[in-house]
């Protein structure tokens, strides 16, 4: 039994110790996607770059911190985060109940509602009965992946992908009939370039809270609520000071932070 | 850890089972019947036989399978002429690619543990058949194969072994395997240890199941081999 009570006792030390240490954040290393156009990609010459990215480093400018960027896929993004392989995620990750249960969030830096594409002329209209039996392409473990299982699972075929850009490339080589992802991201992403001339937009705007959150938030270990309010206010400072606006008119020619 | 995720959505996992069990079994069916002729029209001496083959091999032995995946799947995608002619038909659909890809994979690796068995053939076994009066397809028939297959037949398990394992890529591919499933439960819970584990212990039964198997095959093959025991020997009157 006493054996049993300094085992408890250690555990209890190191997990105090893991606590009280402080940090003062003057490095923090982000993980990023960098396979989610304009958002996060990687140009030709083979650095990260989008507007997560520009995000991320105006961020690290506003409060002072060197900002470390670490690519890592979709899928593991949260686990590497709870593991410590860096201290906050910014990768248009929307704010979700399911993922509360997991990490913190900042308050939102962007939002924009999520929306169907499909080849021209596919369907007149958008519809269950339209879309009934058809594969639809979305990225797993994403807000969209969750709605269309949850509304739409029992109805169409949910083929999911690692990536956003595998999705487009077997929706142009016509393996999935439609797409559900961010609008902006599908218009910036693929509807304007070459190989999306032939696709276009259907349905609604889908925003959804339940689903689809209070738009993209930076993600945090519960732990770290320090570090939290310290991208609160650098959000709020580059929102201030037209550097938001500047980085925002770079990508989008619209409003991406929403009301 | 929080197990219960896993027992309440099992189901996807029996769903991913199927699905790797029937990927597997036919691309190993189907590899197995291109590489026994391969094998034999490989140890041919004409060169003119022997060099595709042989360019074959080297092909899906040279490079990752992965890679094979990803130039069946979304390279043919790239080709118009592909995308209109009536192979799209299969090409479009995932699972099609990945049982491509694995059949052509294992026939490379069987054809090459074939050949290796054939030329192994002990040459007093074909001396004998040839003094019989064989023709070279009824030697092939009664002797070589059957003699080379008893051979074989420790790496094929291997190589049953590998496939089996390496199945796990389709899921790269959106095919919703074992692996597949697992990556459902993780992206949804969050909690890869639970799904990846839940995953690990799938592939081992499977395995310890196809080892127990293919020992009964080679217990029964190599019986012949076995040193005689005196209740088999013949009873004295």
């Amino acid at each position: 039994m006493k054996k049993g009570w300094i085992i408890v006792a250690i555990v209890a030390l190191v997990l105090a110790a893991g606590t009280v240490q402080a940090k003062d954040w003057k490095k923090v290393r982000i993980g990023v996607e960098g396979a989610y156009p304009p958002f996060s990609y990687v140009t030709p010459e083979g650095e990260l770059a989008g507007f997560d990215i520009d995000i991320a480093k105006a961020l690290g400018a506003a409060m002072g911190a060197e900002v470390e960027l670490v690519a890592q896929d979709w899928d593991g993004i949260i686990p590497a985060l709870l593991a410590k392989k860096y201290d906050a995620i910014i990768a248009s990750m929307s704010i979700t109940e399911e993922r509360k249960k997991k990490v913190g969030f900042t308050n939102k830096y962007y939002n924009t509602p999520a929306k169907f594409v499909c080849k021209k002329g596919a369907m007149a209209e958008f519809s269950r009965d339209n879309i009934k039996g058809k594969k639809v392409g979305v990225q797993r473990a994403t807000i969209h992946d969750n709605y269309l299982t949850d509304n739409y699972g029992n109805d169409v075929e949910v083929v999911r992908y690692g990536t956003q850009d595998e999705a487009y490339l077997d929706l142009v080589a016509g393996r999935v009939d439609l797409l559900l992802a961010d609008s902006v991201a599908l218009s910036d992403g693929f509807l304007k370039k070459p190989e999306g001339k032939d696709f276009q937009f259907i349905g609604p705007d889908l925003s959804d809270p339940k689903w689809f959150g209070n738009g993209a938030g930076i993600a945090i270990r519960k732990e770290d609520k320090d570090l939290a309010e310290l991208f609160n206010k650098a959000i709020d400072k580059i929102r201030a000071d037209g550097t938001y606006k500047k980085i925002q008119d770079k990508y989008f020619d619209f409003n991406v932070y929403g009301e | 850890m929080d197990f219960s995720i896993i027992l309440e959505n099992i189901g996807i996992y029996f769903e991913g089972l199927r699905t790797t069990l029937i990927l597997v079994s036919t691309s190993l069916l189907l590899g197995l019947m291109i590489a026994i002729p391969l094998a034999v029209l490989r140890t041919s001496k004409n060169y003119l036989i022997q060099a595709p083959i042989r360019a074959f091999v080297y092909f899906f032995r040279g490079t990752p399978l992965l890679v094979q995946m990803f130039i069946i799947y979304y390279g043919f995608g790239q080709f118009e002429a592909i995308k209109a002619s009536f192979v799209w038909f299969f090409f479009k659909e995932a699972w099609f690619c990945a049982l491509f890809a694995f059949t052509l994979n294992t026939a490379a690796y069987t054809t090459e543990i074939i050949r290796g068995s054939i030329e192994a053939t002990p040459h007093g076994e074909v001396e004998a058949a040839r003094a019989a009066g064989m023709s070279r397809l009824l030697m092939l028939r009664r002797i070589v194969l059957p003699s080379a297959f008893r051979r074989a037949l420790p790496q094929y398990s291997n190589e049953i072994i590998f496939m089996l394992h390496g199945s796990s890529l389709a899921s790269v591919i959106t095919i919703v395997d074992i692996t597949g499933a697992a990556r459902i439960i993780n992206s949804r819970f969050y909690s890869p240890y639970e799904a990846f584990l839940t995953a690990a212990a799938f592939y081992m039964t499977l395995t310890f199941i196809t080892v127990f198997l293919l020992k009964k095959l080679e217990g029964r093959w190599f019986a012949h081999l076995r040193p005689q025991t005196t209740s088999n020997a013949p009873k004295k009157v």
